[in-house]
């Protein structure tokens, strides 16, 4: 059990490394969400309710980005490559690479949420989370949902050229769709149904309660069970579907 | 300890309708380099990979250290290296933090800077993986599989798009395995590699072993390929005869020279190679041995002829 544990440390460490030296990968999934921070955040620099809004969402974004579409991207190259299936010819146990893998995306997660709490705070007067317990567990649940469904997903993208297309077809239309940039207060009614079936949409109700609203976990736990059962779904899928190799056309 | 490193009997592999593996028996012993050949999708890989785990069998018993790969038990990865006969490594990696890494997953990994010097990768211990040419590449994956010090390695075409010189270094690699005591399965398509550092080869076609043995030994003993007698007759012509039997055929030959008071200029007899005999039993027209031993043709007409 140690053993399976310092493996997947290492894995873990050696993934950070790769990460900060490939600076496209690093720029799409790390640098991009911060942009839009700026640029929205500038856009609306004087209109409070707005920043109200977008600084949770691009907090729930940057969760999805930087677990579903890192995590999609990366099981599809890694498995076109054959790294997954030289990997698995080794003795790691699988269980420590596919931790070290996740923690990898988690930590970009952790570190978004951290940055645009901070500059919730300093730039843009939302103040600091008024639910710290809250934001926590829906980050942490959040995580869970879109790393489980880019795992999930990545069985369904073909081959690494075609990731992009793929990703951005559900990524984009679920970003906008859900509420990250506007108030789905003023949606059609049928765009809100769609955003009330996804887990994005109950991400950003929870991060907004839990940053600027103040609303409480027991106020959301109809936003979690939504999430969870994603979480669920995606679970089953990417552990259904899963395989070392890329299937033979 | 048991004396084989690998025993198979009775494989088979149905993928669906398709059977491509159609009950393949051979042992490989501790020790020794092992070479399987044949075409493509005759069944090579597909056997590979069963012993390596990666797949799993449709029939038949196979043991690799004593252990059943399809149950893909971890002291059996530990103890095994395999270069996959394509695999990437993840681009932005070093050679030396490839290695140290991967060594690390194993219980007594070599050092680091042994199987640089070892697989040729001296100067580009920290060259990034995507800038290295394919043949650096296909080192450091022979590299990689070796770091684990492995008593048994698995060799999918190691050497294909290799230069001249690379490929005799990677054979003496291969060689300075054997004498540290290491097993060796190898797969290759190149026949002169199979003949150079196999002690072994199998022959597989249409997922079966159409014949084993030492290479050397294939031509002689399997009688599927015949030797090759050539000499100028006395128009100058270049006659080329195939016979199972040279003794008598360079009896009657120069016996009828020598009552006709001539020579046999540039006569040579040739041992029928390993490349005769995989070329012969590949070719699916294995019609030959019905031809007369007399059958002379000019060179290059009917034999070449069936050389694709």
């Amino acid at each position: 059990m140690t053993e399976v544990a310092t493996l997947a440390w290492r894995q873990y460490r050696l993934e950070r490394r790769l990460f900060w030296r490939n600076p496209s990968a690093a720029f799409f999934n790390f640098l991009l969400p911060l942009l839009f921070l700026t640029f929205f955040g500038a856009a609306f620099h004087s209109d409070h309710t707005e920043l109200r809004i977008i600084v949770p969402g691009i907090a729930a974004m940057s969760v999805m980005s930087t677990t579903f579409t890192a995590l999609a991207f990366n099981m599809t190259f890694l498995r076109e490559q054959g790294v997954l299936k030289r990997i698995r010819g080794t003795p790691m146990p699988g269980i420590s690479y596919l931790l070290g893998i996740a923690g990898n995306a988690v930590t970009n997660t952790a570190l978004q949420v951290v940055i645009i709490t901070v500059a919730g705070r300093v730039f843009f007067g939302t103040g600091w989370p008024r639910e710290w317990v809250e934001l926590i567990v829906f980050v942490i649940v959040g995580v869970v949902c879109f790393a489980s469904l880019g795992v999930a997903f990545s069985h369904v993208i073909p081959n690494f050229d075609s990731a992009p297309a793929y990703v951005n077809a559900v990524f984009l239309p679920v970003v906008a769709v859900s509420g990250v940039f506007f108030d789905t207060a003023h949606s059609p009614g049928f765009m809100k149904g769609i955003a009330e079936a996804l887990p994005l949409y109950h991400l950003i109700a929870g991060l907004s309660g839990a940053m600027v609203k103040g609303t409480n976990l027991s106020q959301n736990v109809s936003a979690l069970g939504v999430i969870a059962a994603w979480a669920v779904l995606g679970t089953v899928f990417a552990v259904r579907g899963f395989s070392w190799e890329q299937r033979r056309a | 300890m048991s004396e084989l490193a690998i025993d198979v009997r009775g494989l088979r592999k149905s993928y669906g309708e398709f059977e491509a593996v159609r009950g393949i028996d051979f042992e490989v012993r501790r020790g020794e380099v092992f070479g399987l050949l044949g075409p493509n999708g005759a069944g090579k890989t597909t056997t590979v990979e069963i012993l390596e785990g990666y797949r799993e069998r449709s029939a038949g018993h196979v043991s690799v250290l004593g252990f059943d790969p399809g149950r893909r038990p971890r002291e059996l990865r530990a103890r095994v290296g395999i270069v996959l006969q394509s695999t990437g490594l993840y681009r932005h990696i070093r050679v030396r933090e490839a290695l140290s890494h991967f060594g690390s997953m194993y219980p007594h990994p070599r050092d680091v800077d042994e199987v640089i010097a070892l697989t040729g990768l001296e100067g580009k211990e920290d060259a990034v993986a995507r800038t290295l040419s394919g043949g650096q590449l296909r080192r450091l994956d022979l590299a990689l599989a070796l770091v684990g010090d492995p008593e048994l390695v698995f060799l999918d075409e190691p050497t294909t798009g290799f230069d001249p010189a690379a490929r005799r270094t990677a054979w003496d690699t291969i060689r300075s395995l054997r004498d540290l005591g290491k097993t060796v399965l190898l797969t290759t398509h190149y026949l002169d590699e199979a003949q150079a550092i196999a002690d072994r080869v199998a022959i597989i076609k249409d997922g079966r072993i159409a014949i084993e043995g030492a290479p050397d030994d294939l031509g002689s003993n399997g009688g599927v390929a015949r030797y090759r007698v050539v000499y100028r007759n006395g128009t100058g012509r270049d006659i080329e005869q195939e016979t199972d039997d040279p003794t008598t055929l360079l009896h009657e030959l120069t016996g009828a020279a020598l009552a006709r008071g001539e020579r046999l200029e540039g006569l040579s007899v040739a041992r029928p190679t390993l490349e005769d005999v995989y070329l012969e039993l590949t070719s699916g027209q294995a019609d030959e041995a019905a031809a007369p031993i007399d059958d002379a043709a000019p060179l290059g007409s009917r034999r070449r002829g069936k050389r694709r």
